[in-house]
C-alpha cells in the first residue's frame, strides 16, 4: 500500500528517509508528523530509527542498505555510528566506508539480491558492498545518468526507473536485476525517482505531489496491492472451500 | 577504438502521463500536452484587447507617436502593424505564426491569431495559440484634418509656362508625365493661359517635379518664391507656401531659328538659319543646307535665350514639281537626309516658282505636297536677322512632307489607338482652339516615331475598322502607328467588361 506525505512541506521524502525490509531510518524533523507516518505503518513489524548522518538530515541519499547491512559514508560521526549499531537489529551489519563519492544513496541502488552502482566507484567499495550487503554488484547507467541510486527505486519485487530510459536499456536492466522494471515519474512528473519515494516489499512512501496515475504505476510494479491482508485471505479461501452448499 | 563502434539502437519507451495516465513519449515535463496546457498558460499576462486608431478618410492606422500607415484590411502591412503594436508583450515569448481571423469590415474589430512558444516547467517548450482583438477607433489623421479644413490647401506650387502661341509642348508633356507618374502627388492641376499650374502638398514633391521637368523638356532652373503663412513664436517654426516658376524654352520642333551671330560663331559658323528637329531636355538644331547638327543643353540655351524666327503656325503648303538629288544619303543623328534641288510653288499662289535647296530629298517626289517657311513673302521682325549683313536668305525652307490630301480621304475615320489624359481643370474659353491643336498633335505623333518613344499609346477598345477603308488602305502611305507599339489598356473597373478587362 502506498502512502503520500511530506517532510516539512517538501515532497522529496526519499531524501529524508531510508526504508528496507528489516528497518527504517528517518531524519529528525521539526514536527513529529514524518516519524509518526512511518510509525503508523511499520511500528509492529520493523524498527523505525531517528538519526542523522554526518550531522545532516539527508540521510536517504547518504547511506545505502538492505536487510543484510547498512553502508554509511566516511564523514559519519562515531556517535551516529554507535547509535545506529545500537538501534538496528543484530543481523544488520553497519559499516562505514572510505569512498570519495560519499553520497552512497545516490551512487548505489540495491535490493536484497542485486545492486547497481555508479560506474566510477572504487573496486574496494564494490567488494565491501558485495560482502556487507550480500549482493551481486553491477556497474550501470540509467538513461545515460551515472547516479543510479537517484534515478531508480528498487525492491525485491519490482523497480521504477527514470522516464527517459529506452526500451533496450529497460530490458538489459531487467535481466540484470531479475525483477520487472517500468519507466515512470514521481511527484507530478519529477524524474528523480529515488528522491521522491522510498519502498520495500510490502509498502511504499511517496511525496504528496504524486498523482493518482503515478501511484497506480507504483502499486502495480512493486506489487503492493497483493500485500493487502484481505487479498491473501481471498486466495486462501479459494483453496479452503471446496464446494458451495 | 574501432571506427565503427557497435552502438545499441535506442528506441524510446512510453510512460504514463502523470496526470491523466495516457501513454505518451517522455518529455521534460512528463505530462501529456493536454495536461500541460491545462497546467500552464503561457499567454498569461499578454494583452488580448488592443485599441488602434484608424483614419476613415485615408484608411490609415496610427503608429504612435505620429506616423500614419496606410494599410488595407487583411493585408501584409496591416498584419505587420498589428504585431508591432504588441511588441512589448511579444518580448516575453517567441512568436511563431500570425494570421488574420475574418471579421465583418464594418464591425471595427480586427482579430489576429498568434502562435507563441515559451519555456514551461522543467524546460519543456510549449506552443500555444491565442486570439488578440483590435478595436478600431476612428480618428482623422493630421493631413486629412488639414485637408478637410481647407481643401485648397497647397503648400507648394509649380507654375509651368511657355511663351508660344500653341500648346503642342503641353500635350506632349502631359503624356510624358502620365507615363512616368510624375504628378501622382499633385493635389490639383490647373490649366492656365500659356501654361499649366501644379499644386502639391509638400515642398519636396514640388522640387522633385521641377527636377523631372528639367529632364524631359528644356526648362530654365526655376525661380522659387515663398510666402509666409503662419509663424509659431513659441518654438520659432514657420509655415511657408512655396511657388516655383519654371519656363520652358520657346523653341519647338519644326521652328526656324536665326541664331545670334556670336552664338553661331562659337559653334563654328553654324547656320545662322537652322531648323529645330527635336526637343527633349536638349534642343537639336539642324542646318538644312549643310546637314550639320548641333545639340544645345538647357544651360547653353538659356545663356543666349534666343527666340525662333518662324514657328509651325506659319507653315505654308507648297506643291513639289521637280526633285533633283544633289548629294548621297547622309545619316545625321539617326535620321536620313538627302540634299536635293526642288522646284516648288505655293499652293494658293502658283504665280511664282521657287528653285530651292532642301534636305528632304529622301521623301519628296514630284507631285508631293510639302510644308515650309515662306521667307520670300514674310516680313520678319527679328533683331538677329538684321545683324547679319551678308546673309543670303533662301526664299523657301521646306520642313516636312504634307499628308493633308491623303488625310482628306481618311477624314472622320477613327484611330485605332488613344491617349490618356491628366486630371486637369480646364480653361473653358479656349476649348475649341484646343480641339484643333490636339488633332494636330495626334497627327504629329503618327508621323514621328521618335516622338512616340517616350509615351504610352493605348489600344482603343471601341475602334472598329470600317470595311470600305480596309480595301482602300493598301496602297495608302499615310503614316500610322504600328500595332506593336500599342499597349493594352489594363482596366480594373467593375463596369460591363468584367471578364474582358484582362484580355490582351
Amino acid at each position: 500500500m502506498a502512502t503520500r506525505f511530506q517532510f516539512e512541506n517538501s515532497c522529496e521524502v526519499g531524501v529524508f528517509s531510508k526504508l528496507t525490509n528489516a528497518y527504517c531510518l528517518v531524519a529528525i524533523g521539526g514536527s513529529e508528523n514524518f516519524y509518526s507516518a512511518f510509525e503508523s505503518e511499520l511500528a509492529d513489524v520493523i524498527p523505525v530509527v531517528k538519526t542523522s548522518i554526518a550531522g545532516t538530515r539527508i540521510i536517504g541519499r547518504l547511506c545505502a542498505g538492505n536487510k543484510n547491512g547498512l553502508l554509511v559514508p566516511h564523514n559519519t560521526t562515531d556517535q551516529e555510528l554507535q547509535h545506529l549499531r545500537n538501534s538496528l537489529p543484530d543481523q544488520v551489519v553497519v559499516q562505514r566506508i572510505e569512498e570519495k563519492l560519499s553520497a552512497l544513496g545516490n551512487c548505489i541502488a540495491c535490493n536484497d539480491h542485486v545492486a547497481l552502482t555508479h560506474t566510477d566507484l572504487d573496486k574496494e567499495t564494490e567488494e565491501i558492498i558485495a560482502d556487507v550487503l550480500g549482493v551481486e554488484v553491477f556497474r550501470q547507467t540509467i538513461a545515460g545518468n551515472i547516479l543510479v541510486g537517484s534515478y531508480c527505486a528498487l525492491s525485491n519485487r519490482g523497480g521504477l526507473v527514470h522516464p527517459h530510459t529506452s526500451i533496450e536499456d529497460l530490458d538489459e536492466l531487467s535481466t540484470l536485476l531479475q525483477v520487472p522494471l517500468v519507466a515512470g515519474t514521481i511527484n507530478r512528473g519529477s524524474e528523480v525517482i529515488a528522491a521522491g519515494m522510498t519502498v520495500n516489499d510490502w509498502t511504499a512512501f511517496c511525496g504528496s505531489d504524486t498523482t493518482a496515475t503515478e501511484l497506480s504505476v507504483i502499486e502495480s510494479v512493486f506489487k503492493l496491492r497483493e500485500a493487502q491482508p484481505t487479498a491473501i485471505v481471498e486466495e486462501m479461501r479459494k483453496s479452503l472451500i471446496d464446494s458451495y452448499v | 577504438m574501432a571506427a565503427n563502434m557497435f552502438v545499441v539502437p535506442q528506441t524510446q519507451g512510453t510512460v504514463l502521463c502523470c496526470k491523466c495516465g495516457i501513454l505518451m513519449a517522455p518529455n521534460p515535463a512528463n505530462m501529456c500536452v493536454t495536461c500541460l496546457r491545462c497546467e500552464v498558460d503561457i499567454t498569461e499576462g499578454l494583452r488580448k484587447h488592443v485599441t488602434i486608431m484608424h483614419c476613415p478618410e485615408c484608411d490609415c492606422y496610427l503608429q504612435p507617436p505620429r506616423t500614419w500607415l496606410k494599410a488595407q484590411l487583411e493585408s501584409k502591412e496591416l498584419l505587420t502593424y498589428c504585431v508591432k503594436r504588441l511588441e512589448t508583450d511579444l518580448k516575453k515569448v517567441r512568436l511563431v505564426n500570425a494570421e488574420f481571423i475574418w471579421t465583418e469590415p464594418h464591425s471595427k474589430r480586427i482579430k489576429v491569431k498568434l502562435k507563441v512558444q515559451k519555456k514551461a516547467l522543467n524546460g519543456a517548450i510549449l506552443e500555444q495559440s491565442y486570439v488578440v482583438e483590435y478595436v478600431q477607433q476612428d480618428h482623422m489623421c493630421e493631413s486629412c484634418t488639414r485637408f478637410q479644413a481647407n481643401p485648397d490647401q497647397w503648400v507648394a506650387s509649380v507654375q509651368l509656362r511657355q511663351c508660344v502661341s500653341h500648346r503642342r509642348t503641353f500635350f506632349y508633356l502631359e503624356q510624358v508625365i502620365l507615363k512616368h507618374d510624375a504628378a501622382v502627388h499633385a493635389i490639383k492641376i490647373k490649366q492656365m493661359d500659356r501654361g499649366i499650374d501644379f499644386f502639391f502638398g509638400n515642398n519636396s514633391h514640388a522640387l522633385k517635379f521641377v527636377e523631372f521637368l528639367g529632364k524631359v523638356v528644356p526648362t530654365d532652373k526655376g525661380k522659387r518664391s515663398q510666402q509666409l503663412v503662419s509663424h509659431d513664436t513659441k518654438n520659432n517654426s514657420y509655415n511657408y507656401k512655396y511657388t516655383y516658376s519654371v519656363e520652358i524654352s520657346p523653341i519647338c520642333r519644326e521652328d526656324l531659328i536665326c541664331l545670334p551671330p556670336r552664338f553661331a560663331v562659337s559653334l563654328g559658323n553654324f547656320g545662322p538659319l537652322v531648323i529645330c528637329t527635336r526637343v527633349t531636355n536638349n534642343i537639336t538644331l539642324l542646318d538644312p543646307f549643310t546637314l550639320r547638327q548641333c545639340f544645345l543643353d538647357r544651360d547653353q540655351f538659356w545663356r543666349y535665350s534666343f527666340k525662333s524666327l518662324l514657328s509651325s503656325r506659319q507653315l505654308v503648303e507648297y506643291d513639289v514639281f521637280n526633285v533633283e538629288v544633289v548629294s548621297p544619303e547622309y545619316n545625321v543623328g539617326g535620321c536620313k537626309y538627302v540634299i536635293a534641288d526642288v522646284e516648288v510653288a505655293r499652293v494658293n499662289n502658283y504665280s511664282k516658282l521657287f528653285c530651292v535647296r532642301t534636305h528632304l530629298g529622301h521623301i519628296l517626289k514630284p507631285g508631293d505636297r510639302a510644308l515650309g517657311y515662306d521667307l520670300y513673302g514674310v516680313n520678319s521682325n527679328d533683331n538677329e536677322l538684321d545683324k547679319y549683313i551678308d546673309l543670303v536668305v533662301p526664299d523657301v525652307i521646306l520642313i516636312k512632307k504634307s499628308y493633308e490630301e491623303k488625310r482628306q480621304k481618311k477624314r472622320g475615320k477613327p484611330r485605332p489607338w488613344k491617349l490618356k489624359s491628366l486630371n486637369m481643370e480646364l480653361d473653358e474659353s479656349s476649348e475649341e482652339k484646343m480641339g484643333l491643336e490636339y488633332e494636330e498633335f495626334l497627327r504629329d505623333l503618327e508621323e514621328n516615331p521618335e516622338l512616340r518613344f517616350n509615351l504610352s499609346l493605348y489600344r482603343d477598345r471601341d475602334y472598329q475598322p470600317s470595311e470600305i477603308a480596309s480595301m482602300a488602305d493598301d496602297d495608302d502611305d499615310v503614316p500610322s502607328v504600328p500595332l506593336e507599339e500599342l499597349l493594352a489598356d489594363l482596366e480594373l473597373s467593375d463596369v460591363e467588361d468584367g471578364e474582358d478587362s484582362m484580355r490582351e
